[in-house]
């Protein structure tokens, strides 16, 4: 039975099965979100009001023509999306939603997974760096340092302010720390913000407007992707979407008090944060222009980080005067 | 990482149409730029020799399709002035209003492409639908979006009626309405200044010495403006319209004066709308144009556009030769670009909205390998076309 549970556990929910169709859905509401604040109408024909756009998107570019450029490297060429898009996906496993390992610590909510989640959803970043520099193109190559620089931009700042609720909640471990905002729901506003900051960094991490400088199109081509085709490229915007779904649950989990009730109440409750989140990232997508690189680390330094290590000495504060 | 060259162009996401630049890049730094251009090349001034006056007329508006109704009137006029005819004011009206509608097409499309080169497409998308305002109004004058097909020898081909008055009016007051939100979006939204401000910067020194032109040339304080310093159509004593300079020298400038400027058109429209002076749109033109040449020149969106027509008493011309105000910006262009970051190539690039194939005319081609060029005249072309294809097995 617990064999079956931990089959379900990856390949269902929250494993491959719902992660794919999930992120699909979120692609299409970010899609739909970003055209309604442009005052467009979106993807309307692949399915009820273009619902199955994503998916068709998807399988189209699985079957397109896959190039692989002749001076890279090949092995390391066709390694890299595979290995980023299981980063992302196992790291979608640590999300605390289905509560049967909430008393029990197992192999998918452990002390310290908070730093595993964080450190799995790194990885993509330098992947993207390796697919830029394996590609051996000019703009390939610019939009992996740039990969490089931004992760150096918003990676401190990112972990700064999730370490803000863990010191709350006393733990390492995502589910205590969903468990502890549930049970003390106005502690959630001390944590403000921690998850300003938090997704700011996250946006940041996806690489969307106004930190999609890697693979600003008017000026490194397709950034790290531009030798990328076909079902690699297919991977890599999957992974993208995937990395969305993930990040929102983990600000979720972390900063909004995490998926409580069990199996249906917990998943209603995935859905409705991992959209609140979706919806500012669409947001800010949209009333924002691209920064410049240096104008982001600037940026980073200046407001982002000494925002979070604000949040960390008020929470510290008021774990010290508060009993 | 040590200078490596980053080529932009002929094909690449932040051009429109092909060029190609060459920049010197160490990391992110512009340390040099450099540009080839002839990648749109169309034998227009040539193909202009070869038909009559009339068919010009429609050739010469295809030159470009944003500002098509620039280099119809400019050729017209010239023409006119060699034919010694003298069109009626109300045809003289009608031909400004076309000019000022497609400034404020063009002006509104400016600013959408100038969001989406810095990744702010909000902008772009609100600036473009309210754009078709103005095309659906250059649809209901002439039956077109695009290549008015309005001026002709003596005049323009189409008259006004009161509806049309009437709606164009409408139109202007709704765009007037919505233009001052996209002026303060464009000077005030923290990201957009961010990207836009202190970028590409011209003083106004250069801007003389290298020789830019329009909304360029005026962003850089140079108040230069053909409409106002050598009025033609209707323009100088009877439309009155300030010209708008700014000091910045930045792009952040050049989209300020860009705005102000559809301001000013809107208030053109207006003043001709209602000022309409009665009477004939056009008055007959002589197939045959007496010998002689000439230098017409008009604003276009981008700046002075220049023809030269030579005459030889026959219904085709000598010789025409366009200069579109894009060549005039390509050197400012090179000086604002160097010394910059590579993130800022394509703003600075669409700051002088380029338009290359008004632009391109001939390039000449050295074979690397041999050193060589070659030029060949109108008659050994022709022939080794028949040659080219005699040995395919190709008969003509």
């Amino acid at each position: 039975m617990d064999i079956l549970k931990v089959f379900l556990y990856i390949l269902v929910y929250p494993g491959l099965l719902f992660l794919f169709v999930y992120s699909t859905f979120v692609e299409w509401v970010d899609r739909k979100l970003y055209a309604k604040f442009q005052n467009r109408m979106g993807p309307m024909h692949t399915g009820s009001h273009g619902l199955l756009q994503p998916i068709a998107d998807f399988v189209k570019l699985m079957a397109k023509e896959d190039i692989v450029p002749r001076a890279c490297d090949k092995g390391l060429f066709n390694a890299v999306p595979i290995f980023a898009l299981a980063a992302v996906l196992t790291s979608g496993l640590l999300l605390p939603v289905w509560h049967f390992t909430k008393g029990i610590e197992s192999a998918t909510s452990f002390q310290g997974d908070i730093i595993v989640m964080a450190y799995l959803l790194a990885l993509p970043t330098f992947a993207y760096f390796l697919a830029g520099w394996t590609s051996t193109s000019m703009y390939a190559m610019l939009g992996g340092v740039r990969v490089l620089t931004l992760l150096f931009a918003y990676e401190v700042p990112m972990f700064l302010a999730i370490l803000s609720p863990a010191v709350m909640a006393g733990s390492w471990r995502l589910a205590d720390i969903a468990a502890y905002f549930q049970a003390h729901p106005l502690h959630m506003l001390f944590n403000l913000i921690g998850f300003a900051v938090g997704v700011v960094a996250l946006q940041a991490k996806l690489e969307r407007v106004p930190f999609d400088i890697p693979h600003a199109e008017t000026e490194v081509v397709g950034g790290a992707f531009t030798e990328y085709s076909g079902r690699k490229l297919a991977m890599f915007r999957l992974l993208a979407d995937v990395q969305m779904v993930v990040g929102a649950g983990f600000i979720a989990a972390l900063f909004l008090g995490g998926f409580p009730g069990g199996l249906i109440p917990g998943f209603i409750w995935f859905v409705i944060k991992t959209l609140a989140i979706v919806f500012i990232l669409s947001a800010m997508r949209a009333v924002t222009a691209r920064i410049r690189i240096d104008q982001m680390v600037a940026f980073s330094w200046q407001y982002l980080a000494p925002l979070a290590l604000l949040q960390l000495v008020i929470v510290i504060f008021i774990k010290g005067y508060m009993p | 990482m040590s200078t490596f060259i980053l080529p932009v162009g002929p094909q690449h996401p932040a051009l429109k149409e092909p060029t190609s630049f060459r920049f010197l890049v160490d990391g992110e730094t512009v340390v040099d730029a450099d540009l080839r251009l002839g990648y749109n090349h169309r034998g227009i001034e040539k193909g202009c020799e070869e038909r009559t006056y009339i068919q010009d007329l429609y050739l010469l508006e295809r030159v470009c399709g944003i500002c098509s109704n620039v280099h119809m009137t400019v050729f017209a006029q010239g023409v006119e002035k060699l034919m010694g005819i003298e069109p009626p004011k109300r045809g003289l009206f009608i031909r400004c209003l076309m000019g000022e509608l497609e400034r404020v097409h063009s002006h509104l499309l400016w600013l959408g492409v100038a969001g989406h080169e810095v990744g702010f497409d909000t902008f772009f998308m609100y600036t473009w639908r309210d754009r078709e305002i103005v095309e659906d109004i250059l649809e209901m004058i002439s039956g077109n979006r695009v290549n008015y097909g309005m001026q002709t020898f003596g005049g323009v081909r189409r008259d006004l009626d009161e509806m049309q008055i009437k709606k164009t009016l409408e139109g202007i007051a709704a765009l007037k309405a919505r233009t001052p939100y996209y002026l303060n979006i464009g000077a005030t939204e923290p990201t957009l200044v961010a990207r836009i401000s202190g970028v590409g910067v011209l003083p106004k020194a250069k801007a003389l010495e290298l020789n830019a032109a329009g909304p360029t040339a005026r962003a850089s304080g140079v108040d230069f403006d053909v409409r106002k310093d050598d009025p033609y159509a209707g323009f100088g004593e009877h439309i009155p319209f300030n010209i708008v300079t700014d000091e910045g020298g930045d792009v952040l400038a050049r989209v300020v004066v860009r705005a102000k400027e559809l301001m000013e058109s809107y208030n053109i429209c207006e003043f001709i709308l209602k000022n309409l002076p009665a009477g004939e749109v056009r008055v007959k033109a002589p197939r045959k144009v007496p010998e002689g040449e000439i230098i017409s020149r008009a604003e276009a969106q981008r700046g002075e556009c220049i023809h030269y027509i030579r005459s030889n008493g026959t219904d085709k011309p000598d010789r025409v030769k366009v200069r579109a105000p894009t060549l005039a910006n390509w050197p400012a262009t090179l000086y604002m670009l160097r010394g910059g970051y590579v993130a800022d190539i394509p703003i600075v690039m669409a700051a002088i909205d380029p338009c290359l194939s008004c632009t391109d005319r001939m390039a000449i081609v050295t074979d690397v390998r041999r050193g060589s060029e070659q030029v060949m005249d109108w008659e050994t072309l022709r022939q080794h076309g028949i040659e080219f294809y005699h040995k395919r097995g190709i008969k003509l």
